[in-house]
């Protein structure tokens, strides 16, 4: 074998100039959406919609509180599920079999049973138990205490609890367990293992489903409106009832879901690097430089 | 540190078979054996990160797992194993380091967190640490930006930060490039010299001539030969540590 430096026949000094690939089929199915969104915009412009009302239900006092019940039962099933989950998938690896099998009795029970379900079973626990409460501590009765609020909280935050579990056993056995004898070996306690080693590296796993979850979530609370919770749907439903724009008011909360939702995943984006130190996301490009980078990519672009 | 005919068994197998062993303050133990005769166990079973089936392990006077009293082993919580822990460092084969911690900040990790040493304090014994294996200028490095070499480096200053009596290595450079062993090696010398105590599987026959107060050969769950690193290297008895040198020499 020879190397000799410059071009390969050591004759030529200017480099050969190169030709960029130019990518037609991109362009071709860019094409073919834009007419396709075009025409579906074309046909919904022309629906029987009086979109000048959106915006009116869209900033309803009703509105405004279903957007709020809605935030507020995502946010603290959410967080109940997240609470929940985390000991049961602590429970889940315990030593002791008890734990451990009791702990996989109630992520198959409460990730088998419909939410909805569930959420009936709940507000109408007072069918079965007239009172609630612990033998000569205290006894209250049923009806007064499961608001559809509780009801909701219990069927959204304990149905989450159970996937909450399943994440964070995921995130715990991603944790290769060299690391945990390391920590142990420098005379780390198992529960400060877990806090200081286990759980700031899980997080890289756990976050990104939970945050896909706390999406769902958002949209979950709408089965709250069957048992009379006013969230966005329900608040919907009331102001059709009295001016029967129906689409109008259900196009509002639409768009306030969608809000919502993007709310969420921003949070999510800015979540998921706040606990990548150590790893290459951590150096990641933002959307905007991806974004960038993407179209460098296509066709004449960058010419 | 004593071990008194330790015995280990995984399953129906028994891996360890009785060892005994004594090594004294600032001596060097290497241990060598082929693949799979239980020096990895042995280690791992000083410093309680398996439990032994019979036998005893004294190190620094204590019971390894166990509380002395009324004539009887009482065996210890895990909080407690845990603090026995603190005299016994450990450099692992694939290094171990914590991943979503710098350089600096896995050596804090014990000293701050474990032995509740101000971190400000912490931070400047750290650095001092980090400069004797010579890694000074890689304080902010993450584990993943660093070659072999250097975290196995930064391993050992994590288990040096403890201020441990002994330090159990086990194959520390079987993972790395050969032209990496060096340096790590020439980091263990010196701690040798400065009268660590140490215990060290390795393959590297040099090193435990050089460095070796004793070496120990281990067949299958038992020490087949032990002695001074020349008579054990340059005059073994056993057919099989031989059999053995002629394979890794
Ligand atoms: N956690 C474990 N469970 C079951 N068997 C094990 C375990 N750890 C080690 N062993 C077995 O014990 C034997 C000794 O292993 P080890 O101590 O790693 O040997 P060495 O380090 O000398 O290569 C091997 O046969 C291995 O398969
Ligand atoms: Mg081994």
């Amino acid at each position: 074998m020879s190397v000799d430096s410059g071009t390969g026949t050591g004759q030529r000094h200017q480099p050969l100039p190169i030709v960029p690939l130019r990518h037609w089929g991109r362009w071709l199915s860019a094409a073919a959406i834009v007419v396709f969104v075009l025409a579906v915009l074309f046909v919904l412009g022309h629906a029987d919609i009086a979109y000048h009302d959106v915006p009116t239900f869209f900033l309803f006092p009703v509105m405004l509180e279903g957007l709020w019940h809605t935030v507020v039962l995502a946010v603290v099933a959410q967080a109940a599920g997240i609470a929940i989950g985390l000991a049961v998938a602590i429970m889940r690896r315990s030593a002791n079999p008890v734990a451990s099998v009791s702990a996989a009795v109630y992520i198959w029970v409460f990730r088998g049973v419909p939410v909805l379900l569930q959420l009936l079973i709940w507000y109408n626990l007072a069918l079965a138990f007239k009172v609630i409460g612990i033998p000569g501590l205290f006894s209250v009765s049923t009806n007064t205490v499961m608001s559809p609020f509780v009801a909701g909280l219990l069927g959204l935050g304990l149905n989450e609890s159970a996937y909450m579990a399943e994440i964070i056993r995921a995130g715990f056995n991603s944790i290769d367990k060299g690391q945990i004898e390391a920590a142990h070996a420098i005379g780390m306690t198992p529960a400060r293992t877990l806090r200081r080693i286990i759980l700031p590296q899980a997080m890289r796993v756990i976050i990104p489903p939970t945050g896909n979850d706390f999406i769902n979530m958002l949209k979950e609370t709408s089965l709250v409106s069957v048992i009379s919770y006013v969230e966005l749907i329900q608040a919907a439903n009331n102001i059709a009832s009295h001016n029967l724009e129906v689409m109008e008011t259900l196009l509002a909360a639409a768009i306030w879901y969608m809000l919502l939702v993007t709310i969420a995943s921003i949070g999510q984006h800015y979540l998921e690097r706040a606990v990548a130190g150590g790893t290459k996301e951590a150096g990641r490009a933002q959307p905007l430089q991806a974004a960038r980078k993407a179209l460098a990519t296509m066709p004449f672009a960058g010419r | 540190m004593r071990i008194v005919d330790v015995h280990k068994r995984f399953g129906g197998r028994e891996v360890l078979r009785g060892i005994d062993m004594t090594v004294r303050r600032g001596e060097v133990v290497c241990l060598l054996g082929p693949s799979g005769g239980g020096k990895s166990t042995l280690l791992r079973c000083i410093n309680h990160l398996e439990r032994i089936d019979r036998g005893e392990i004294w190190v620094d006077g204590q019971p390894i797992g166990y509380r002395l009293r009324g004539g009887a082993l009482h065996e210890l919580h895990e909080r407690e194993v845990a603090a026995q822990r603190r005299i016994i460092g450990m450099v692992f084969q694939r290094f171990n380091l914590f991943a979503h911690r710098t350089a600096l900040e896995n050596i804090l990790e014990g000293p701050v967190n474990v032995l509740g040493i101000p971190r400000a304090a912490a931070m400047e014994r750290g650095r001092q640490f980090l400069a004797r294996v010579g890694l000074a200028d890689w304080a902010n490095n993450y584990p993943a930006e660093l070659s072999g070499g250097q975290q196995q480096r930064v391993a050992i200053a994590r288990a040096l930060a403890m201020e441990p009596k002994l330090i159990l290595f086990d194959e520390p450079t079987s993972a790395l490039d050969p032209e990496l062993v060096g340096e790590v090696l020439d980091v263990m010398r010196a701690l040798a010299k400065e009268g660590m105590t140490m215990i060290v599987v390795t393959h590297e026959v040099g090193f435990a001539r050089e460095v070796g107060d004793h070496a120990v050969f281990m067949f299958d769950g038992r020490i087949a030969e032990a002695g001074s690193p020349e008579q054990v290297f340059g005059n073994p008895r056993h057919d099989r540590t031989r059999q053995f040198l002629a394979k890794v020499l």
